[in-house]
């Protein structure tokens, strides 16, 4: 199948469709990039995404792929170029997956319902979110080595994994007004924010914060009386 | 336990520290006891009481401390499914994912569809009541519908062998009775998912899958005991 034959099914503002332009972007993969319309689905999403009906959708040749980290791995996998995204050690590959898992099982569930929460159970997320950062800053510290990224002097799994959440947590942050990534408490994590956002390969596919807030206040306008949103 | 797999010296070295902490029922835990069988590799099991958990298991799962943890020379890995991948790169014999990148994405595709989806929606199933019930079990049957149609074709999800996406959905093969015996609602009927009901009877009766299953009788006094919990917080509808 001919390696150039990719496209990209995704919305600008989605941080799992980033995932997928940051590991092609690493890989100097061309690829088409589809932008789909917010508020409807196309039919080339739905077919090849019959069962979540959802972006990113990586088509290579004929055959979709789904899941942002599943995609991601299909990348690294087959674009075998340096840079590798995943380590080449079993147990370091482990790691970050599991990182990986946690963020999006853990963490940016808590996160992205700060906005929506009040009282007493803002205030847990809040902990939540926080007291995961605080892990998050250790394991950077562990797997840095001192270098600017998880993934040592290049940017891997979790880099991507991790950064491409940065644009929202900084929605919540602003909306919310609320500080989570705290220099006095995550000052590995601060600067690594920055490093990451500043990278090549990031830098095209970072949305705009303000552009975020805007798009986020039109999105919560938008669901008003609908149930909440699902991961 | 038999098996068929040819271990190596080098392997034996690599089998020298290889310790799994689970419990008795867990169906994550299972699913890498049936990893490690189905490679024929030795290793020692703790078994923990999860109402008080060894500080080993705090030590090496300080995040969700939670079973299973798999210790392999000291270094701890977490997340069943995570693990099942490490266990696959780490000891090539009986592959459990394909080499070809694009079924390999496949699998992972359908073993987090079962663990987000499917397992959350009959789970709902299970605890709720009345309208709520008819509801989740409306879901569930759809969820069940998307994982019979990948059998098409196939005696398992991997194809003639059992691979990841089998061992992911193992719980399918003796934890769902269980949930339908207790609850009093049958999800997977022989109309709707004949493919399915082959597979888990395919599956519960293969050789080493059918030595590990946990005693049926004492699961469905768990979840019985669970499902009165969860029922009695409902308001009767």
């Amino acid at each position: 199948m001919a390696k150039n034959d990719v496209k990209l099914l995704g919305v600008w503002a989605s941080p799992f469709v980033m995932r997928a332009r940051i590991s092609l972007n690493i890989k100097s993969v061309n690829y088409e990039f589809l932008e789909e319309t917010v508020g409807s689905k196309s039919e080339l999403l739905l077919q090849s995404n019959p069962v979540h009906k959802k972006v990113p959708v990586l088509i290579h040749g004929d055959k979709p792929i789904c899941e942002s980290l599943v995609i991601v791995q299909y990348i690294d996998e087959v674009w075998t170029s340096s840079p590798s995204i995943l380590s080449a050690d079993h147990y370091d590959r482990a790691i970050q997956r599991f990182w990986a898992a946690y963020l999006d099982d853990k963490w940016f569930p808590a996160m992205r319902r700060i906005r929506g929460a009040q009282g007493e159970e803002r205030q847990e997320l809040v902990d939540q979110v926080v007291e995961g950062l605080a892990l998050l800053e250790e394991a950077f510290g562990k797997y840095s080595k001192g270098k600017a990224f998880f993934g040592g002097d290049q940017i891997g799994f979790i880099d991507i994994a991790f950064g491409s959440l940065l644009g929202w947590l900084r929605v919540t942050e602003k909306v919310g007004e609320v500080k989570l990534l705290d220099e006095a408490k995550t000052p590995g994590l601060v600067k690594w924010a920055d490093c990451f956002c500043a990278d090549a390969a990031v830098k095209s596919v970072m949305p705009d914060t303000e552009k975020l807030i805007e798009f986020s206040k039109f999105l919560m306008a938008k669901m008003k009386g609908a149930p909440p949103p699902k991961n | 336990m038999a098996s068929s797999a040819v271990v190596t010296a080098n392997q034996l070295i690599i089998m020298a520290e290889l310790k799994l902490f689970r419990t008795w029922s867990s169906r994550f835990s299972l699913r890498v006891v049936w990893a490690l069988d189905l490679k024929g590799i030795q290793y020692d099991t703790i078994f923990e009481d999860l109402s008080n958990k060894s500080s080993l298991l705090l030590q090496y799962n300080p995040v969700y401390k939670k079973v299973p943890v798999l210790v392999h020379n000291g270094k701890p890995l977490l997340e069943s499914l995570v693990i099942l991948e490490y266990i696959d790169e780490t000891w090539k014999q009986t592959p459990l994912l394909p080499e070809d990148p694009s079924e390999r994405a496949m699998a992972r595709f359908w073993a987090k569809f079962g663990d987000d989806k499917v397992l959350p929606s009959i789970w709902n199933v299970f605890i709720k009541q009345g309208k709520d019930q008819e509801e989740a079990i409306v879901t569930a049957q759809e969820n069940l519908g998307c994982v019979e149609r990948q059998l098409t074709g196939k005696k398992f999800f991997n194809g003639e062998t059992i691979g990841l996406v089998d061992l992911a959905f193992g719980w399918l093969a003796n934890l769902l009775s269980v949930f339908e015996e207790v609850c009093g609602v049958t999800l997977i009927d022989l109309e709707k998912f004949p493919l399915l009901l082959e597979w888990i009877q395919n599956f519960a009766d293969a050789p080493i899958i059918k030595e590990s299953w946990p005693p049926r009788d004492k699961l469905i006094t768990k979840y019985q005991a669970l499902h009165e919990v969860y029922t009695s917080k409902e308001a009767p509808k």
